[in-house]
This record gives C-alpha cells, sequence and structure tokens, in this order.
C-alpha cells in the first residue's frame, strides 16, 4: 500500500475522475455516467492507495491488477489512467470514436493499462480467478481486485466464480459489490431483487464487509482488513449512490447510460468544479 | 484400413507431452475429465490441474485469466458444451483479447452416440468458425490429433480442437509434414475431389475405393484446419475437377461445406455437393455407425454425391 497520499488527496482524485468522466461523456453522446459516478472514490482508493501499480511499467508481472466487471463503467477507470499519466488528456475528447483508444467497453488492445475485456456481464470475476490462479503458482504476490455491479450480481456465473475462488483459497483477490441500487431499467429491489447479499458470499466462503462506498477513510479500512486474510477471498460491499456528484444525476437510472443535454452538462461540470475548489 | 484408435486417449497422452515440454500449460476441467481424457494430464500435473466443476462458463473465462498471466490454459468439455455453452465467454473474454487459449471440444459430432440430441454437437464448428480470431481444428485420427497437439504448445491465439470420442481408422500419413491450415491430399483422382474433415476423411477414402470400380476417379483432401482455410491450396485441390463434394459430420450449415464453398467463391468450380447433417439435432443410438448411416454419414452417400456432381 501507498501511503503517501492523505484521504484529503485521495478525495480530491476522486472529484477529478467525476470531472473528467463528465467531460469524456460529453454532450448529447449517451455515456454510462451514473455507474462510473458511484465508483469514483473506490477506484481513486485503488489506484491511488491500494494497488501497487506503475504507470511507466505497465507490464510489470508483479503489479496488482484491476478487473473492472462492471465494464460500462469504464471511463471512471480511463480517467484514473488520466490522472496516473497512463494515457494522454486529449484521447478524452476522442471516447467512443472509431480511432480513439478509449473504447465504449474495456478493451485491453485498444487501451494501455487495461488488464481485461470486459462489458459482458458476469465474467469479470472468473477472469480475476483465472489471474490469481496463475500468479499464486508462479508464486507472485500480486492481489487482483475486481469491481462487480448489484445488478450484475444477477448472472449465474459470479455466483460460480465465488465458489471456485473459495475453493481455491485464493486471498489474493478482493471484490468490491458497487451497491448502487439502481440498474438500467429502474431500481435493483424492482427489476430483480436479490436478498441477502452478505448471507450470499459468506455462504460462497467469502469474508464480507460492507461500507460506505463514497468514504475515503471507511474504503482504506476496508482494504486493510480485507488484505489480513491470505486464505481467503474478500468481499466489500460498498453502498454507493448512482450518479454521485451531479444533483440530477443522483439515484436516477436516466443516467445509467443517459446523454447531456448543454445545460446539464454545464451544471454537472460547475457542480463538480465547486466540490474541486473547495480541497483548493 | 484395419488400423484403429482411439482420438480421447492419443488426445490425453499428446496434452501430457505438451505439459512435460511447456511448463506454463495448465488445465482446466468440467468434470469429464475421464471422458475427455483430461484426466492423463492430472496423474502427471496434478498442480497444473484445476477442476472447476460443473460450471463451465466460470471455466472459459478463467481460463481467460490465466492465458492473462501467461498460462497457456487447456479447457475441456464435450464439444456441445465448451463450444456452446460458453459461447459469450469464449467470444468476449478470450478471441476479443486473441488469448491463447486451447479449447478441446470432446465427444464432438454425434460421437458421444448413445446421449441424443443434447449431447452431441451438430453446429460447434458453426459457431467457434465465425468468431473472429479463433482457429478451428478437426482432426480425423489419431495421428492428426497428435500432429494438431503438437502446434499447440505455442500458436497464437485462441483454438478450438473438435475432438472425436472414438476409434478410427487411422488414414493421416505418419511421415507428413505437417502445420495448423494444412491441407492434405490422402488420395489422388481426376473427376472430382471430395474435401472432408474428422471421421468422414476415412469414410470418404472408402467411397473413393467404391467408385474407383465404377471408373470414376476422386482425389480426397483432408481438411484438419477450418480456420484459417488456405484458399488457394482448397483452389488448387478443386482446379480442373468435375464435382466438389464436401462431408463432415456436422450440419451443413456453417461448416466445412460452407467453409469450401466460401474459398472457391472467386474462382470457376465444377458442382458442389454437401454431405452433413441437414439442420436437425441428433438422436440417442446403440452404436455410431447405425447413427452415422441415419445421418447419411456413409462411403455410400458421399459415392451418390459424386455420382450427383457428374450429372448433366
Amino acid at each position: 500500500m501507498r501511503d503517501r497520499r492523505t484521504h484529503e488527496d485521495l478525495e480530491r482524485i476522486a472529484w477529478n475522475l467525476r470531472a473528467h468522466v463528465v467531460r469524456m461523456i460529453g454532450v448529447e453522446h449517451p455515456g454510462h455516467l451514473g455507474g462510473s459516478m458511484s465508483l469514483a472514490e473506490i477506484v481513486s482508493v485503488l489506484f491511488f492507495f491500494a494497488m501497487r501499480f506503475d504507470p511507466r511499467n505497465l507490464h510489470d508481472p508483479n503489479r496488482d491488477r484491476l478487473v473492472l466487471s462492471k465494464g460500462h463503467s469504464v471511463p471512471v477507470q480511463y480517467a484514473a489512467l488520466v490522472e496516473l499519466g497512463v494515457i494522454d488528456s486529449s484521447e478524452m475528447a476522442c471516447f467512443k470514436t472509431i480511432r480513439g483508444m478509449l473504447q465504449g467497453h474495456p478493451d485491453m488492445e485498444a487501451t494501455p493499462g487495461m488488464e481485461a475485456v470486459t462489458g459482458s456481464l458476469g465474467q469479470g470475476l472468473s477472469i480475476a480467478f483465472g489471474m490469481a490462479l496463475g500468479l499464486r503458482s508462479d508464486e507472485r504476490s500480486s492481489r487482483i481486485y475486481v469491481i462487480i455491479g448489484d445488478g450484475e450480481l444477477a448472472e449465474g456465473q459470479i455466483w460460480e466464480a465465488a465458489m471456485a475462488i473459495a475453493r481455491y483459497k485464493l486471498g489474493n483477490i478482493i471484490a468490491f459489490v458497487d451497491r448502487n441500487g439502481l440498474q438500467a431499467t429502474g431500481a435493483t429491489k424492482d427489476v430483480f431483487d436479490i436478498p441477502y447479499i452478505q448471507e450470499k458470499w459468506q455462504a460462497c466462503g467469502w469474508n464480507v464487509h460492507t461500507t460506505n462506498g463514497h468514504d475515503i477513510p471507511a474504503l482504506c479500512d476496508a482494504l486493510s482488513w480485507a488484505h489480513g486474510d491470505t486464505q481467503s477471498p474478500s468481499v466489500i460491499i460498498a453502498e454507493t449512490v448512482k450518479g454521485k456528484g451531479i444533483s440530477f444525476a443522483e439515484h436516477s437510472p436516466s443516467f445509467h447510460n443517459g446523454a447531456l443535454s448543454q445545460e446539464q452538462y454545464d451544471t454537472a461540470i460547475a457542480e463538480i468544479e465547486a466540490v474541486r475548489r473547495s480541497f483548493a | 484400413m484395419s488400423n484403429r484408435r482411439n482420438l480421447r486417449q492419443a488426445y490425453g497422452h499428446a496434452l501430457v507431452q505438451l505439459g512435460r515440454n511447456n511448463p506454463d500449460i495448465v488445465v482446466l476441467e468440467a468434470d469429464l475429465g475421464k471422458s475427455t481424457q483430461s484426466v492423463t494430464f492430472q496423474q502427471e500435473f496434478p498442480e497444473r490441474y484445476f477442476q472447476m466443476g460443473i460450471a463451465e462458463q466460470n471455466m472459459t473465462a478463467t481460463a481467460a485469466g490465466l492465458a492473462l498471466v501467461n498460462k497457456v490454459p487447456f479447457v475441456h468439455s464435450f464439444a456441445v458444451f465448451a463450444s456452446g455453452r460458453a459461447y459469450d465467454q469464449i467470444r468476449n473474454s478470450i478471441c476479443i483479447p486473441n488469448l491463447p487459449v486451447r479449447i478441446c471440444g470432446s465427444s464432438a459430432g454425434l460421437s458421444d452416440f448413445g446421449d441424443g440430441k443434447t449431447h452431441q454437437s451438430v453446429e460447434d464448428m458453426a459457431l467457434m468458425r465465425a468468431i473472429p480470431n479463433m482457429t478451428v481444428l478437426c482432426p480425423c485420427d489419431a495421428v492428426e490429433v497428435e500432429k494438431a497437439m503438437a502446434c499447440l504448445s505455442y500458436a497464437a491465439g485462441p483454438v478450438y480442437i473438435r475432438i472425436n470420442r472414438n476409434d478410427l481408422p487411422v488414414v493421416y500419413p505418419g511421415d507428413e509434414r505437417y502445420h495448423l491450415g494444412k491441407v492434405t491430399r490422402l488420395r489422388d483422382g481426376t473427376d472430382v475431389v471430395v474435401f472432408a474433415c474428422g471421421v468422414m476423411t476415412s469414410i470418404a477414402l472408402g467411397a473413393a475405393e467404391m467408385l474407383l470400380e465404377e471408373g470414376i476417379s476422386v482425389r480426397v483432401v483432408n481438411v484438419g484446419t477450418l480456420k484459417p482455410l488456405e484458399q488457394h491450396s482448397i483452389a488448387a485441390e478443386a482446379a480442373g475437377m468435375s464435382g466438389i463434394v464436401t462431408a463432415e459430420e456436422h450440419s451443413i450449415i456453417g461448416g466445412l461445406g460452407s467453409a469450401i464453398a466460401e474459398a472457391l467463391r472467386s474462382v470457376r468450380h465444377g458442382k458442389i455437393e454437401f454431405v452433413g447433417i441437414k439442420d436437425r439435432f441428433g438422436v440417442s443410438a446403440r452404436n455410431y455407425e447405425d447413427l452415422l448411416e441415419h445421418f447419411g454419414l456413409t462411403s455410400e452417400a458421399i459415392a451418390d454425391a459424386v455420382r450427383r456432381t457428374l450429372q448433366p
């Protein structure tokens, strides 16, 4: 873990990521805004605090890896790679273009710093499993972080992977569930309610911890807790707000993959910039 | 053609051989290790053998993760599940990033004769052939299995290899130089060419022998790699032939017949006939030969198709 960044640094970075995401998605183009906003603090804490990840040595075999199983939220991962200098900020204007390196879903051949192809939901935890298995057999101490959506938990493959990872005692896997309570067409409890989420993970053999996914110190504590067990995988259920940081997008399924009007864009940028100024 | 060998056993032994030479090879299985013969690898390399349980989708995407940390994973199931149950995982997690995962579709085609429709793969090659980056292999006998496997340690990108469950006549020459994509003429002829793969290659050789008595000279060409298909080799083998017949233990939609027709699309060629499964599912049978006959996958059926190509 890196300890040179303060909690306030990490919080400021999270809001930088939000600003990048809004600028990347832009005006009148659909983009996965809501689920990117809910992840800003988690992604900040991972890339800028927890992960062993050298932006100048992307292929270091001992690096930690992030697999974004809810691949549609990739704008926030791109934003982190921009902050780290892996991706030039000019690329953000070419998001979701034929020649741009920032594709609509994670494409590791197009984008430096991406670790897997995800987007067809339910597969990221399995990919992480394979990585963790292979790295352990090579006696590497790398950790694999995975981010799963709460709507994505309806995919059966998630639970196939959860059982298999516990069976293989892979303590080097740490999963986050982005529990923002909304999915593409409405509230998760209405679309496809999945009760007893914690109990389900526990029954699969995982350590489970629930925390506020926008609380930087709480997220850092949760990661320290997860790193404490090297024999069993851990999942952090992060209670989040979809669209966090943009007043009209918070708690709104319309911005799962909605387009911003010019007015909405201006409002979003103004709101985010106001928070960013508060750190200065 | 009295010498018959089992393709699964040849596969299992070849897999162990690869494992001895390449420590990065790992094997994943979904509770069918005895059927697929991946169990042979487990016995020699238990630490590189991962039992994934009856969960093919997880197994397949896990293989992607292993490939992303520089392993060469071989995943196993019956062909129908390996290709169909995990299609989306193959497409998205493996083929988009072009990862060197090897998918063994075992008990392929009708070769699991007793288990019926749900366990017989009539469309696996069509599914796999349609995915960009995928290589599709359908070896005709144990010798070709061994030769193909020897290429899979270091071949780039994903590979689907279709393995017959049963003992088949050995027809591939042991001393023939081999590479993925190789089109191999097993018998020369001057009137009609039969392109065949898998079990149908030896059956096509039987048809050629039958037709010789009628004065029809048949060339038999084994096409063990359906993709990438060496288009120039296919065109060269078809050049000057009055007729072209394809023979496959697979639906006539999307398999070898389709691949050959695609390969010949821009050259002048004789009439084409397809021998294959005519857009139907399989059925249970007491033995393999009865089932092949039920679906018209016989030397007689190939001979009929050859004769049809020669009719005006």
